[in-house]
Parts: C-alpha cells; structure tokens; sequence
C-alpha cells in the first residue's frame, strides 16, 4: 500500500503555498468499510491530505534538509463529507517556519467549495535533533513523495517551484 | 499606549484556551501550563507562535521556556536541580515565581514554574522593552 492521500499539485509557490488535489474513488478499499453501503472519505484521511500537501511545502522550503513531522492538529473542522465521485482541494499556507518548526493552515474544498479548515504544525527534526531510534535518512521525504512534487515541476505551469 | 496587566492576561488567556482546548475559566493566574492545563511539550512550541501573532512580539528560543537549562544532566543531582543550576534557571527566567521551588527544588516540580502568570510576566516584561 502506498500513504499517498494526494494525487497532484495544482499550484506551488515555494515558501509561500501549495494547493493539491485528491479524487476520492470507489476503488479505496477503506472506503467498503467506512461505511458499509455508505462509503464516506474519513476525515482522519482529509486531515492525513493536508499534512502531505503542507508537509511537502514546509519541506521545500528548507530545501527538504529536515525530516518534516507532523507534530501537532491545531485544528480540524469540517462542515461536508466526500464521497466517491468527488474531488478534494488542499490549500496550505505556511504562517510561520523557523529552524524548529512551521505552523501551516489549509482550506479543503469539495468539488470547488470550501468544506473545512485543517491548521496543522510540523516539526523540523534534522540529525542533531532526532531521538536515536529514528533512521538516519530523510524518512519523510522519501522517493514517492519527491516523484509527486518532480511530477509538477515538469508540468509547465507558472509558479512551480524552484529547482534549489 | 501601554497594555495593561488585565489585557495581557485576557490575550494571554486566548492564547491558552486555543492551544490547549481549555475553557477560559480552567485559565487562572496560578494555572500550571502542564499540571493544570495538560500542556504536552509540542503545546510550549504552539505557545510561542499563538503569543507572538497575538502581541506582535518575537521570542527567541529558549527565552520563554529556557529548556537548555531545563533539560541539561549537569544541574541534576539526584531528584533535585544543583545550586548553580537553580541560580542559572532564575537568570533565564526572571518572570517566574521561584518562592515555592526554591524551597526544595525537586525537578518533579519544575514544570510548576509555568503557570500562567510567569507567561503573563514575561509578556508584560516583552512590551515594555519594546
């Protein structure tokens, strides 16, 4: 199985702000489950969307040094659900970033319309600062996220990001 | 115009109920942060951000919450804080009350150093420098 709960990004403007989107599809086995004849995206998974899209954000602007950890839900409201058929939109802002950590917050919209808030913080934890027993490597910017922002970057569109 | 103690603390009380999900009255004067309040250690961070959008102020690192001196093995000594480590702790942080703590500096009791007035202290102390 692949944690990726984003399918692109439509709009990155690096230090700044990202939007991706997801399309939420019957072929989700979790959804069979959630909920049986009512197959509904979980909110956990929306909220798990915005924390890739404003974590990918966060991470580019620091040039993907750090292991960027989602460390913190400020808040996460939502007013709609989605269903298969329809299309998230995640849009991050960065408020804050230092070298400790960023305080991000996102708008998701279904189909066009706003249906939640998710303000999310991050963690930044490079080398000097990780516990012992996590891994060496960047454990968060793995390959399979690099190939959806690399994804992107080829598309010709104004205010992708900058090949740092 | 100077921001007086009470709207310090009004703001100061903002701050805590949206970062920590309390309700305004749990957020006394002698509130602890962790104690009372259920602060976990990614809370001081969001603390810090939520204080400095609030009073338009920057917080350097370790100046509200001087966790160096807070963390650091040397002014250990068994379950209490050294003599040098006490007086290190009261120069990093002249806005909070040690009369209790430095009676029998247990570290178990460090955390009580940060209620919501020492936060309330060090902002009034933030403004007036600037």
């Amino acid at each position: 199985m692949r944690w990726i709960w984003i399918d692109s990004f439509v709009e990155f403007t690096p230090k700044g702000s990202a939007s991706a989107v997801k399309n939420v599809t019957r072929s989700e086995d979790h959804l069979h489950d959630h909920f049986p004849g009512f197959p509904v995206m979980p909110a956990a998974l929306i909220v798990e969307g915005m924390a890739q899209t404003a974590g990918i954000l966060v991470g580019e602007a620091r040039g993907f040094r750090e292991n960027v950890i989602l460390a913190k839900i400020r808040k996460a409201s939502f007013d709609d659900f989605a269903v298969p058929g329809d299309q998230l939109r995640y849009d991050a802002k960065i408020e804050t970033i230092d070298d400790q950590a960023a305080v991000t917050t996102g708008v998701v919209s279904k189909n066009g319309k706003p249906m939640g808030k998710v303000n999310l913080i991050f963690s930044h934890v490079n080398q000097a600062s990780k516990p012992p027993e996590l891994p060496d490597h960047n454990f968060v910017f793995t390959d399979q996220f690099m190939d959806l922002l690399a994804t992107f970057r080829s598309k010709d569109m104004s205010g992708s990001p900058s090949d740092e | 115009m100077a921001t007086s103690r009470d709207e310090v603390f009004g703001k100061v009380q903002e701050v805590l109920t949206d970062a920590l999900g309390v309700d305004d009255d749990e957020v006394s004067p002698e509130s602890t942060l962790q104690g009372d309040l259920g602060a976990e250690s990614i809370d001081f961070l969001d603390i810090v951000f939520r204080l400095e959008k609030a009073f338009e102020i920057k917080i350097p690192k370790g100046e509200l919450f001087p966790d160096e001196i807070l963390n650091n093995p040397e002014y250990v000594d068994g379950d209490k804080m050294t003599p040098t480590g006490l007086e290190k702790l009261k120069q990093a942080m002249p806005h909070a009350d040690f009369s209790k703590f430095e009676q029998q500096p247990d570290v178990a009791k460090m955390p009580d150093l940060f209620t919501v007035d020492t936060i309330v202290n060090y902002v009034e102390n933030k403004l007036q420098v600037a």
